[in-house]
């Protein structure tokens, strides 16, 4: 019974969702506050409708119900409650109901926050996210339903993949949808602003902190999933340059890009028709991941659906936001007024900079992740672009991005002088080229690119801390006056220099992974295995046998430098229902470094395959996404641009005048 | 500078970075790209040895030998053709007899092949898409009748 009331929910949020589109938009164009304030709303309506649809689709997990086939396929009675939940979102039909909820959540945060923005853009934007949730909801029931019923009902599911069942992705797709889907919020506030024609500093005040908010739960899901990765497939690996992972990094990349370049806009009111280009390019390349993790035209992990029809249903959703927007962009954008030009040499120069470099950095892994499946459509031919591929385009648009970076973020607005903003960097680069040649000299032989790498990233952190010093501190201050100072920067600064020390914290750690080591060997009872510096030796193995799988667990010793450091444990897995074997790998955290051991199949000769890494630094990877996502976050705080404190387009004084 | 002047800078800079980036993915789709063979097609597209491929098939049954450290060997069949397959490492853990995997690697010779990484299926419901498109392709897909989960 509350499965169809929640199916019904989901239809009756469909016809809401078609209300909240038609009305609003009416209302804004007959300038009717009446008709506007439907927005709002509905959009709340919608939330609820849709969140109930979700809660009941959670019961029916939790009670193990397999009259519902979605359950039936993807859950267990006797899988743990946290999976149970998570299974949920762990298959097609219901990561698009997470989708449409995170998308309908985000309409009801615009809805309440009516007070902060103007009541046309508001009505605009409403009705530019009804039309996205309309499509996904037509998706939703036509072709992927989740409360379909299964006659007879059956008496046992057939599990979640036991590869799904980990705690890194019962959490991974909430936070990568969470990105994915805030950035439609911007592409809904560039409509908007396309439909009405008009765009100001305000327009950038409103988007900036939907964007930077959605930015900083995309770089956590990116993060989670790349160790989810790295730990569950037992390959030590942490970013493959799969399309799926390409999927998400494309949006981040151009999310990045939105970011930085909204600060131009609002502080300087310039790059405007760009900001918006990219706004609806973001969550274009938000949808385009959609389609390529949910139609299943790639091959991977992800791909939990094959099937034609939906495939198709999404390429006309892709086809219809993305053209519709950008033929509304074609048709709108020459209308809007032009911002000021200003010198190449300044703050929002530099901020260009940053917008190229990701943008082409961004078009090189849309080509690299899209021309596989381009070939084979129009060949037959079938290729793989992989590492090499992205290794080779990717990085050299990056590396200049970076080491541009600590100039760019010193440099002044408007006018800025470039030998003196140098000047200011001369000790951060000195004390970075420094540690590069030292290291460099203790690993003579060893792998050149490590200590390169490892440099620049310390350049990066260097430069950011920098930065606030030089903000607060000159000679002759004294400390106090020094640490007031600083804790009166905006936080925005702050965040700004965190979020950069973030990047090159994960820059160090993807660097220290050229210094891995990595052994194979066949290992019995009491036999050592050395990698590196660190040696592991066979305690033991354990049968096991737990509620949905059964187990054999190796434990092995770790040796580092004679003395003994811990024990850890891999395993190997089956799990009974899908009869699917799983490696789980074993990790013993060592400073900020990482042993991980994985086990193969038992050898003819009683001796199991062992496979050992040393990945020094590697927890930095991670560590440095954090603290990028914590950047965005203490920036979101900022006074400047907390929901509700947006100051009106008149208000904002000499900003308009472009810096001749 | 004047305000032409500037745009233009601009320009040319979004220029010059553009093509760097475009030099660099045509560069690389003639070096990093690896093509996808089936046995039959190293044999009928006479792919060079020493070429570096994806090699996709089926396991033939009883001809995975397990040396000393980790070195295995197996044959990787379609209908028309083998190659032998030397891998060094932890195979996965849906690597089977019989089953469909992808070798990525070196041909060695028109018949033999030195993988560094292997592939299989990610779970009982999935064949490597290549493997599948060419076993369909040669008339010798079975369906997915015989992969689905049996339930309990």
């Amino acid at each position: 019974m509350l499965v169809e009331a929640g199916h019904f929910a989901l239809a009756l949020a469909l016809g809401l969702s078609l209300i909240q589109f038609l009305v609003p938009l009416w209302g804004a164009r007959a300038n009717d506050p009446v008709l506007m304030a439907v927005a709002p709303a509905s959009a709340l309506a919608v939330f609820a409708c849709i969140a109930f649809a979700f809660l009941a689709l959670t019961f029916a997990y939790l009670s193990s119900d397999f009259s519902v086939l979605n359950v039936v396929q993807n859950s267990h009675s006797a899988k743990p409650l946290i999976y149970k939940i998570s299974g949920v979102w762990g298959n097609h039909e219901g990561s698009m109901l997470l989708w449409v909820l995170i998308l309908a959540l985000f309409g009801a945060i615009v809805a309440i926050s009516r007070n902060s923005i103007p009541m046309r853009l508001q009505a605009n934007t409403l009705a530019v996210q009804a039309a996205v949730t309309i499509a996904f909801l037509l998706f939703i029931l036509t072709t992927s339903n989740p409360f379909t019923r299964v006659v007879p009902a059956a008496l046992e599911g057939q599990d979640l993949n036991p590869l799904l069942q980990d705690p890194g992705l019962a959490i991974h797709p909430p936070l990568l949808y969470i990105g994915y889907v805030g950035f439609s919020i911007s592409f809904a506030f560039a409509c908007a602003a396309l439909i009405d024609g008009r765009i100001d500093a305000v327009w950038a005040r409103i988007v900036r902190p939907w964007t930077l908010g959605a930015w900083a739960f995309l770089t956590l899901g990116i993060a989670m999933g790349s160790y989810w990765a790295y730990y569950e497939l037992g390959w030590g690996g942490w970013w493959f340059w799969d399309p799926v992972e390409n999927a998400s990094l494309m949006p981040w990349l151009a999310g990045t890009a939105l970011v930085h370049s909204t600060v131009v806009m609002e502080k300087r009111d310039a790059l405007k028709v760009w900001t918006i280009l990219l706004a609806i390019l973001t969550f274009s390349l938000s949808l385009l991941g959609t389609f390529l993790v949910r139609s299943g035209v790639l091959t991977s992990v992800h791909s939990f659906a094959v099937d034609p029809e939906r495939g198709t249903f999404i390429l006309g959703i892709l086809i219809l936001f993305i053209g519709g927007s950008l033929a509304l962009f074609a048709w709108r954008a020459p209308m809007l007024k032009q911002g000021g030009l200003f010198a190449p040499v300044s703050r929002e120069g530099a901020l260009v900079v940053n917008n190229l470099f990701l943008a082409t950095a961004c078009a090189t892994v849309f080509i690299g992740t899209l021309y596989p499946l381009a070939l084979e459509v129009l060949t037959g031919e079938k290729i793989s672009v992989g590492a090499p591929f992205f290794n080779f385009t990717f990085l050299p648009l990056i590396v200049p991005l970076l080491l541009l970076l600590p100039l760019g973020q010193t440099l002044a607005w408007k006018r800025g002088n470039f030998l003196g903003t140098a000047q200011r960097l001369y000790t951060v680069f000195g004390l970075s080229l420094l540690a590069t040649i030292v290291m460099f000299a203790a690993t003579y032989g060893g792998p050149v690119a490590a200590p390169l790498g490892v440099g620049l990233g310390l350049y990066l952190v260097l430069g950011s801390i920098n930065e606030i010093v030089t903000r607060s501190w000159s000679k002759g201050t004294p400390l106090a006056v020094a640490w007031r100072k600083a804790r009166g920067l905006p936080r925005s600064a702050w965040g700004t220099a965190i979020a950069h020390a973030g990047v090159g914290l994960t820059v160090i750690g993807i660097a220290a992974t050229a210094w891995g080591v990595e052994a194979i060997g066949s290992l019995k009872i009491g036999e050592r295995l050395k990698g590196g510096d660190y040696e592991v030796r066979l305690e033991r193995v354990i049968p096991r046998v737990e509620a949905n799988y059964r187990e054999e667990a190796a434990v092995l010793t770790v040796f580092g430098s004679g003395r003994e450091l811990g024990t850890l444990e891999t395993t190997k897995r089956l799990y009974v229902t899908r009869g699917m074997p799983t490696t789980e790998a074993g990790i013993l955290t060592v400073g900020l470094g990482q042993v991980y051991a994985s086990i193969g199949d038992a050898q003819p000769d009683g001796s199991i395959g062992v496979r050992l890494y040393h990945k020094p630094l590697v927890l930095l990877i991670w560590i440095g996404s954090l603290v990028m996502a914590a950047g965005g976050a203490l920036s979101l705080t900022d006074r400047r641009l907390r929901i509700g404190a947006p100051v009106p387009a008149k208000a904002m004084p000499p900003a308009a005048i472009p810096a001749e | 500078m004047t305000r032409k002047q500037r745009r233009l800078t601009l320009i040319g800079v979004a220029g010059c970075v553009l093509a760097v980036a475009l030099g660099l993915v045509l560069y690389a789709m003639n070096d990093t790209i690896v093509f996808f063979n089936s046995p039959a097609d190293i044999q009928s597209k006479s792919v060079q040895p020493g070429t570096r491929i994806r090699l996709g098939g089926l396991v033939k049954e009883g001809s995975v030998q397990r040396g000393a450290d980790q070195q295995i060997t197996f044959e990787v069949m379609d209908a028309e053709a083998v190659i032998k397959v030397n891998y060094k490492g932890l195979l996965p853990d849906l690597f089977r007899e019989g089953q469909g995997v992808v070798a990525e690697g070196i041909l060695e010779s028109p018949s033999a092949f030195r993988a560094d990484s292997v592939l299989a299926k990610h779970d009982e419901n999935y064949m490597p898409r290549e493997v599948a498109d060419t076993l369909k392709k040669q008339g010798h897909w079975q369906g997915e009748a015989n992969a689905t989960p049996k339930t309990q």
